[in-house]
């Protein structure tokens, strides 16, 4: 297959980028978009000019280390599908692809298609853990968990922190990526006694790395590679209204 | 590393519920305001007899009158303040954009609350105060049937007001589902009923609004 791809150029975080247009021919259909970046990269290589820098890491679909926006699309126009996961074949042969990376003042690019996510990590560090040993597994039945709690909780963790969320949303808000982090703690026992400081530090965490204000577009959602669902949005506004009329 | 913890109010999610919270007031005076609309459609003496009961309750019109503009004032300043911050959020777009969820009323709030902001005040000049009513300076606030239906005779100002109802109607479309989902009320066995409320209040003011000026362009409703 033949493509043409337009892709973000920027040197550094400081420097102006721009899009820049390259020929990817006699791609397979079976390779993956990230594949198809090597390919043109061992081609920009061979002509001494310098390589496209994009984050991966695992390929397989679960480290939330790749991203790139493709034709308007945070990690492409497939949905529950992270970039690397994407294939050439779902492409039309001779199409033109725009990839740019992930947009957000929190977001800063550090070099074409890599941005810094530290922002996320700063929300983490606010509260996203639980701040107590809970030692090793227990027994089984020690601590009573309802079963859809189990099962909300473990689709809030299927969150891979990837950002796709920001870069989807209209307004670059990372509502959905913290209400997730917010939700598999809360929903489970050994979350409890930090719920509710744990809304109010990390949602302001969130405010404070420069994020925008959720409108309910519903774009993150759709965006999601893991389709983690904007309940958890729900859920932690909630959460933040009864910590904000509880907290002494 | 220690976050320095916000204010409610200085959250996003604060300054939203404060918007869901006065939008939540606005639209049901909306609502009470498009059903005494409809009492048009009783004759003249019904009408005016409803109007000189609202004018009549004194001190509660008052309180009321000042809730309103309070709501609206912290609506409209909670929205400049998210809007400001999700427009600082991306300072640099993007070349190609593709939506796949959110809907025309969601991507129109920021431009329709200001032109219903500016609309309503018109509103206010034309049937309240009267300086934009046709028959200014003569204007009789007590007789409201002819001056709704003289005011609508005029087909552009219907137009105006019509343009103005869809945009009310917008705004509530994705107001009404925004505020539960604001205020936390989100279930998947309710889900689907959220987008169906919205829709059917939305439809619901937007033609019990709408009925006036069509009413009186079309001639069922005549000046005595």
């Amino acid at each position: 297959m033949n493509f043409t791809l337009k892709v973000w150029r920027q040197a550094g975080p400081e420097a102006p980028g721009r899009l820049v247009t390259y020929p990817a021919d006699d791609i397979s259909p079976d390779t993956s978009f990230l594949e198809m970046l090597d390919i043109v990269n061992e081609r920009l290589i061979a002509k001494n000019e310098e390589p496209i820098a994009f984050d991966h890491d695992c390929r397989e679909g679960i480290c939330g280390m790749c991203g790139a926006v493709v034709n308007g699309y945070a990690h492409g126009h497939e949905r529950g599908t992270t970039l690397c996961q994407l294939h050439m074949r779902s492409f039309r042969d001779g199409a033109t692809i725009y990839i740019e990376p992930f947009r957000a003042k929190a977001f800063p690019v550090i070099r074409d298609l890599v941005v810094d996510r530290s922002a996320f990590d700063a929300i983490i560090t606010a509260g996203g853990y639980i701040s107590i040993r809970t030692g090793a597994a227990p027994e089984a039945n020690a601590i009573p968990v309802p079963k859809e709690n189990a099962e909300r909780a473990m689709d809030a963790a299927a969150c891979i922190g990837c950002g796709a969320c920001v870069a989807s949303c209209p307004n670059a808000s990372a509502m959905l990526f913290t209400s997730a982090k917010l939700a598999h703690l809360g929903l489970l026992p050994q979350g409890q006694p930090e719920r509710f400081e744990r809304v109010r530090t990390m949602v302001s965490a969130m405010e404070q790395a420069g994020f925008g204000s959720c409108t309910n577009h519903g774009e993150c959602e759709a965006a999601c590679p893991k389709e983690v669902s904007m309940d958890f949005i729900a859920r932690m506004n909630l959460d933040l209204i009864r910590a904000s009329l509880k907290h002494r | 590393m220690t976050t320095k913890v916000m204010t409610f109010y200085g959250t996003s999610v604060g300054k939203k519920v404060v918007m869901a919270v006065t939008g939540f007031i606005v639209f049901g005076f909306v609502t009470v305001h498009m059903l005494g609309n409809l009492q048009i459609f009783l004759g003249p003496e019904k009408l005016n007899a409803y109007a000189r009961f609202l004018k009549g309750t004194g001190a509660f019109l008052w309180a009321f009158r000042g809730v309103l503009l309070l709501s609206a004032v912290l609506h409209i300043l909670s929205a400049t303040q998210v809007t400001l911050q999700s427009w600082a959020a991306r300072p640099e777009g993007y070349a190609v954009r593709r939506y796949r969820e959110t809907t025309y009323a969601a991507r129109t709030m920021r431009w329709g609350g200001p032109i219903i902001g500016v609309f309503v005040v018109y509103h206010l000049l034309h049937f309240t105060t009267g300086q934009l009513h046709p028959s200014a300076p003569h204007f009789d606030g007590t007789d409201v049937y002819n001056n709704v239906v003289h005011g609508f005779q005029v087909p552009w100002t219907s137009a105006v007001y019509l343009l103005a109802v869809l945009m009310v109607a917008l705004h509530l479309y994705h107001g009404v589902w925004s505020m539960l989902q604001t205020m936390g009320a989100a279930h998947p066995r309710y889900n689907r009923w959220r987008r169906f409320l919205a829709a059917a209040f939305a439809l619901l003011v937007g033609c019990g609004m709408a009925a006036v000026p069509v009413a009186v362009l079309a001639g069922w409703v005549r000046p005595v």
